[in-house]
């Protein structure tokens, strides 16, 4: 067989949790396969060994919150022949995008003894506000197998097999009951991109939005039906606050229900 | 034959005979605040004394305070999950130097036999058979698991309020299809069930079972239930012209109204009974020396269903809307001969925002109406 270079792979890390990245590691059962098919050249969490790029693919984890966060993702762009983001924060800006909707310098002090050693953004951005995204891969955190097909996909020069409809699908295909219909439990799945297996329905609770929004949401029928069935406002407001609440169309919702002071 | 009557307490004769036949038995049974179709043992697994409250984006289980067997209507699930499963492997291969070693996935199919399917879901399953049974393709998975399936109907006792079988022409008693046809009876003296074959299978297991002739009294009771059903539907829909009317609505402005509230969630199309359109999906592992072909529930709410070179075909939500509820109720008497709606409301009770397709066809109507009308005044 001709032995072929293997590809080099880059794994970044920005304002995060570090939980998509340890997808990679949590790959237990196909981890040396896949160090047998692509060079593992800048990955921190698993080694202190870095090879020098450029690389071929880039795993970007994390939202861009400080000015060093803004030039660095362009130099890992330069880096990268391809760059592919993963999970809510680098997709969405994750959960500290919260701040977006207040003044985070009023938030600061709450938070650090010493505010002046803080310098940071006003608002939490995901990468593809900054430089061109080949792939985005949502969730919070991403489901690992879609992260292995992301890799597969990429090695084999192929369209991932990453679905954009919405929860819904999965949820009908396992052959759940609608915790909304049959329960009345507000749950986001209509709104939010499939991917995660529909892991709270299928334990009876409603979907938390982890995923982000799916491919053609249309939140404000969602968010009117909760009115009429007694949510208040603030409930609709904070139902879109969550790990992907800086998403345009949840962003966008959660401001139609916000109360004005 | 004649019909037969069945005590509540024999029921369990029923499965017992079922299961010696080696048939795996599906029927209702609660679940999760929900009555699902699952796998069941015995006539004791069956929903007995609970009753499912339906209308528009919500469904209730409660007590209905008496010990029926069979007091609900149809719920999330219907008989295509098992019939024509969500997720199906079509085939994998191995790579074997340089070339493909392509193998079948050998499919094992249950011998099933269906307990309460109603009306309507029998009328879905003959849709079903039109398209995965005739014609020049038969679907080999589906004919697995349908060739010697053994089907026990319900004559419905009770409308939903989301039915609108008798609009469709489905129901409530059961037309052609079924083995065996239930009604149950409930009065002040006796919980029993007229019984009744629909096939040679039918009659061979009735045979088996400890019954006796029916007689007018019987007969008589358990037609005024079905007649009761038949009086109280929840919804309804004027089919007459339907196919013609949407063909000529299909520039509407109701469908952007339609589009406001519709989420493209697809859920419509997965608890719909006839629906029945897949995704062909391929998967590799790492290495590339494994591939398997995956088929999965698809729905015509999704941007991927139309997706060809360059984009969506359908990228608007009204797009999608229509095209689901015109063929559902027009285009598909032209492919098939028959309307693709039976009249089970799934659609409306399960849509999470509750957009009802009977409104919805009522409000078409109306609008023809009146350019109608508006149009005579002119001349």
């Amino acid at each position: 067989m001709r032995k072929k270079r293997r590809p080099k792979l880059a794994v970044w890390k920005f304002s995060s949790c570090d939980g998509c990245q340890l997808s990679l590691l949590d790959c237990e059962d196909e981890l040396l396969t896949l160090a047998g098919e692509i060079e593992i050249a800048n990955f921190p969490e698993a080694s202190r060994a870095v090879v020098r790029g450029p690389y071929d693919l880039s795993l970007v984890e994390g939202s861009i919150t400080t000015e060093h966060d803004a030039a660095r993702i362009r130099e890992v762009r330069r880096l990268s022949k391809r760059l592919v983001t993963i999970g809510a924060c680098a997709t969405t800006g994750g959960i500290q995008a919260l701040r977006n909707f207040g003044d985070v310098r009023q938030l600061i002090p709450l938070v650090y003894a010493r505010p002046e050693y803080i310098r940071t953004l006003d608002r939490s951005t995901p990468i593809a506000d900054h430089v061109t995204v080949d792939f985005e891969l949502q969730g919070c955190p991403i489901d690992k197998r879609q992260l292995l097909e992301v890799i597969t996909a990429f090695l084999h020069g192929r369209k991932p097999r990453i679905s954009a409809a919405s929860v819904c699908i999965e949820c009908k295909r396992r052959g759940n009951v609608c915790v909304t219909v049959a329960h009345g439990t507000p749950c986001l799945g209509p709104l939010v991109h499939a991917g995660c297996g529909a892991i709270c329905p299928s334990y009876n609770r409603g979907c938390y939005g982890c995923f982000g929004p799916m491919e053609s949401p249309n939140p404000s029928s969602l968010s009117d039906h909760w009115l009429r069935e007694g949510m208040n406002p603030d409930e609709v407001t904070r139902a879109f606050r969550g790990f992907t609440a800086n998403a345009e169309p949840f962003r966008r919702e959660s401001e139609r229900h916000e109360r004005k002071e | 034959m004649g019909s037969k009557q069945l005590e509540r307490s024999d029921l369990g004769a029923l499965f017992r005979e079922l299961a010696a036949e080696g048939r795996t038995i599906v029927g209702p049974t609660v679940r999760d605040g929900a009555i699902v179709y699952d796998e069941i043992a015995t006539d004791n697994d069956l929903p007995i004394g609970w009753i499912d409250e339906q209308s528009a984006g919500s469904y209730r289980l409660v007590r209905s305070g008496r010990d029926g067997c069979f007091d609900f209507v149809v719920g999330p699930h219907s008989w295509k999950r098992f019939l024509h499963p969500p997720q199906v492997r079509l085939w994998s291969a191995r790579r074997e130097g340089q070339r493909l070693a392509i193998e079948e996935a050998g499919h094992e199919s249950p011998r099933y036999a269906f307990i309460g399917v109603r009306g309507c879901e029998l009328e879905a399953i003959a849709r079903q058979d039109r398209i995965f049974l005739e014609g020049e393709y038969v679907d080999a998975t589906y004919r697995g698991n349908r060739q010697d399936s053994f089907l026990v109907a319900v004559n419905c006792g009770r409308a939903g309020g989301s039915c609108f079988c008798v609009s469709m022409g489905t129901g409530p008693r059961a037309g052609a299809g079924y083995d065996l046809a239930l009604t149950e009876v409930i009065d002040e003296q006796r919980h029993y069930f007229l019984i009744e074959a629909g096939s040679e299978s039918g009659r061979a297991l009735i045979d088996r079972l400890p019954v006796r002739e029916a007689g007018a009294v019987e007969l008589a009771a358990a037609s005024a239930r079905i007649e009761a059903t038949e009086a109280s539907m929840g919804r309804s829909m004027e089919t007459d012209g339907l196919r013609e009317l949407l063909q000529a609505r299909a520039t509407s402005a109701q469908w952007d109204e339609i589009a406001k509230r519709c989420l493209t969630c697809a859920n419509c199309t997965m608890v719909c009974p006839t629906c029945f359109c897949t995704t062909v999906e391929d998967v590799t592992d790492l290495t590339g020396d494994h591939a398997e072909r995956w088929r999965s529930w698809d729905s015509c709410f999704t941007m991927d269903f139309s997706w060809i070179h360059g984009g969506s075909v359908r990228p608007s939500a009204s797009a999608r809307y229509r095209h689901w509820m015109t063929h559902k109720l027009s285009s598909w008497i032209d492919q098939f001969g028959t309307s693709g709606c039976v009249g089970c409301g799934r659609c409306i009770t399960w849509c999470p925002v509750g957009i009802d397709i009977t409104e919805e066809v009522r409000i078409m109507r109306e609008a023809a109406d009146r350019e109608h009308a508006a149009e005579e005044g002119v001349q």
